[in-house]
């Protein structure tokens, strides 16, 4: 097995998030480029659990994903409020807290 | 040795003048209609209770007695006592402070009758009379100085009396203010004597004197001598004598003449322990009395202020004092007893300078007087002894105490016994011209009076204590020099009189003196009993004349060495504070308010901009790390 596959693997999907997060408008889009970065991350951390043969990757991957369930359900409830307001789902008009 | 009987109730001698100052401030209205009656009753009682304790104080063996009243400072190695001494020398000043002082507050019932103000004017004078007596009485060096400061006080409330006149405002500050300078000198003085001695009571410090190094006790003397020259009006502080002349005549017979103003004479000869040890300090206090004495007596023949002419001859006449302090042993008497003889003339020479004023509606130009001796004869009469006495005819006061002065720097036998001898008959010549010259012009040739002025003689509330003045002026010299000598009196204080050796005979120099003064007199009545008197002082005149009206142009000098100098630093301080100090502190207020509202301007709102943000941060962060492991 070699690890550099994955890892670059998971290093292209985290790129592919971190830009969908800085360029995309739509929050929805945002939110799937945070889901997709912190899977890459997962996958990173499975691969270098399988190549030491320990469980804490592992562990810690399956509470990643518990904590992202969660975080879908707050943040999409986030962006349904505000799409009621403001009838978009865009996050360049969610601005006001600013200077 | 602690005092017993009247003279452990000393303190009253105080008491009784503040509590009648308190009683007259706080009292408020109520007192006005009783209020002068009570001020001068408490000077009478402290008249009556010095001449009992200084009865009593002639009885003892030892001649001083000291009353230990209360712990005054109390910390760490500083430790005051306030307590009071009375020997020879406090009681000869108490007599002199409350016994002029009862003759004045008497001549004041009447002089300031019409005042609607004279309340407070009892106020404050018996509160100058309270602070006197405790410079004169204090048995420390720090409560000289509290009486010290308390006479300055009073005399600068009493100057800016009128205070509504811009002029007595003016005045009051300018007094004050040269007071302070020469304050400051005492202050330090004090100062080094705690520092040094570890003790300000007169007894602990002359003491242990002797045991400071030379130098020490020359910066000692000279500070103290800067606090008399304040005090008592010498060169170089002597310019705002003259101007104190703005507050009610009263008030410069009692302050600026025969009492406050000889101060300094008091502290010199109390400190004579110390100015015994250092030649350096006596030789400019004899430089600074010879100076003042001459530069009082020129500026004295060119004023036609009657007032600012006496103010004038106090200055020279107290440079006499100084000049004879600063002799030593033997002057120390001479100048005390010229000191008391003086306080009588002057006091009565003032007093009669008030009549007058009060006759001729309150002016002091002696070009509008003239031919009143006619209209004022009680007035001319006690004037006209007053101003004997102090050009020194022969056997009046000012003949016996002036001489003696004489006597003492001849007896120095060597030329600056002779310089300051002859500075000294000189300025008797001088003192014999101006007041002959104002003798002349008030009392003597036709009337130049203003239209509507009618002279009337004083009530005799006025004249009385002038006729009593007048009596001193006369036999006061020679009770204190020939009948009671001084010198056996202040023998616990000044030592053994020795006998000097006389270079030339008294009676050879009481001849010179008395043929100077001639001359001065007759001057006098060359340049000005013989001729009509202007109206308005001649304008074209010699440059002599133009810098003795000038008072030799102290006031420039002050004006251009010390008060503009003094404005550019304060000028240039202010500067540094508003762009300097201000501007720093300013500076990085704005600064920082400036910078964080432009920092502020990139929380911009938008999510992205953090995100980026936190994107950049990770890579510098993961950056770092690599860099550090070695990745």
């Amino acid at each position: 097995m070699t690890l550099s596959y994955y890892l670059v693997l998971a290093a292209m999907l985290f790129t592919i998030g971190a830009v969908g997060v800085l360029v995309r408008r739509n929050a929805i889009v945002v939110f799937m480029c945070i889901e997709l970065m912190l899977n890459a991350v997962n996958l990173t951390l499975i691969t270098f659990a399988r190549s030491t043969g320990t469980v804490d990757g592992q562990i810690i991957a399956l509470f990643v994903m518990v904590v992202a369930a969660a975080e879908v359900v707050v943040g999409l409830a986030i962006i349904m409020s505000i799409y009621r307001t403001r009838r978009s789902a865009s996050v360049d008009d969610a601005n006001l807290l600013k200077y | 040795m602690p005092a017993e009987g009247l003279l452990a109730a000393s303190w009253l001698l105080i008491a009784l003048p503040l509590a009648g100052a308190a009683v007259l401030l706080l009292g408020g209205r109520r007192t006005d209609r009783w209020g002068h009656l009570l001020g001068t009753a408490t000077v009478v009682a402290a008249f009556v209770l010095a001449v009992a304790c200084t009865v009593q104080l002639a009885g003892l063996a030892e001649r001083s007695a000291d009353v230990e009243l209360f712990t005054f400072i109390a910390t760490g190695d500083l430790d005051v006592t306030a307590g009071l001494l009375f020997d020879p020398l406090s009681a000869l000043f108490a007599l002199l402070i409350t016994g002029v002082g009862s003759l004045i507050h008497v001549y004041s019932i009447g002089y300031m009758a019409h005042d609607p103000a004279r309340r407070r004017f009892f106020a404050y004078l018996n509160l100058f009379v309270a602070a006197m007596l405790l410079l004169v009485l204090g048995n420390s060096f720090v409560a000289l100085y509290v009486g010290w400061e308390g006479v300055g006080l009073a005399s600068y409330l009493l100057i800016a009396f009128w205070y509504t006149r811009p002029a007595a405002a003016t005045a009051a500050k300018k007094a004050f203010i040269m007071n302070r300078v020469g304050d400051v000198g005492l202050a330090l003085a004090i100062f080094i004597m705690f520092a040094q001695l570890g003790t300000t009571s007169y007894a602990g410090v002359f003491g242990s004197i002797g045991t400071l190094a030379g130098g020490t006790i020359t910066a000692i003397g000279l500070l103290l001598l800067l606090g008399a020259c304040g005090k008592s009006g010498q060169f170089p502080l002597q310019a705002w004598l003259p101007d104190a002349m703005e507050g009610p005549t009263p008030v410069s017979a009692l302050i600026h003449a025969a009492t406050m103003v000889t101060a300094g004479v008091y502290l010199i000869a109390r400190s004579a322990p110390i100015y015994d040890l250092t030649e350096t300090a006596r030789t400019v206090v004899l430089a600074i009395g010879a100076l003042t004495l001459l530069i009082g007596a020129i500026a004295g023949c060119a004023y036609d202020d009657i007032k600012k002419v006496l103010a004038y001859s106090t200055v020279s006449q107290i440079g006499y004092m100084f000049l004879a302090v600063g002799l030593g042993p033997a002057g120390y008497v001479a100048g005390l007893a010229h000191l008391l003889a003086h306080g009588f003339f002057k006091a009565g020479l003032f007093l009669g300078a008030g009549s007058v004023m009060h006759a001729m509606n309150d002016s002091v130009d002696m070009r509008r007087f003239g031919a009143l001796w006619k209209k004022l004869p009680v007035t001319f009469g006690t004037f006209g002894l007053g101003y004997l006495a102090l050009i020194g005819f022969p056997f009046l006061s000012g003949y016996f105490t002036k001489d003696a002065i004489i006597e003492v720097a001849l007896d120095r036998d060597d030329v600056w016994g002779w310089v300051l001898g002859g500075i000294a008959v000189i300025g008797a010549g001088l003192t014999a011209f101006y007041m002959t010259r104002l003798m002349l012009m008030t009392f003597f040739g036709r009337a130049r009076w203003e239209d509507g002025v009618h002279p009337h003689e004083a009530p005799s509330v006025m004249t009385a204590p002038m006729i009593v003045l007048a009596l001193g002026s006369v036999f006061a010299g020679a009770l204190l020099v020939a009948v009671f000598p001084l010198s056996g009196w202040l023998e616990p204080v000044f030592g053994e009189p020795e006998e000097a050796a006389h270079v030339v005979a008294p009676a050879v120099i009481g001849l010179v003196v008395t043929v100077v003064m001639a001359f001065g007199v007759l001057a006098a009545w060359l340049f000005v009993g013989r001729r009509e008197v202007p109206v308005t002082a001649p304008v074209r005149v010699s440059p002599v004349t133009r810098a003795a009206r000038h008072a030799l142009y102290a006031d420039a000098v002050n004006e251009s060495l010390f008060m503009r100098p003094g404005q550019w630093l304060t000028r240039a301080l202010v500067w540094v504070d508003n762009r300097g100090v201000d501007g720093a502190v300013n500076g990085l207020a704005a600064g920082l308010g400036g910078s964080s509202a432009r920092l502020g301007r990139a929380q911009n709102g938008f999510v992205r901009t953090y995100a980026l943000g936190m994107l950049g941060g990770a890579v510098v962060v993961a950056g770092a790390l690599l860099a550090v492991t070695g990745g």
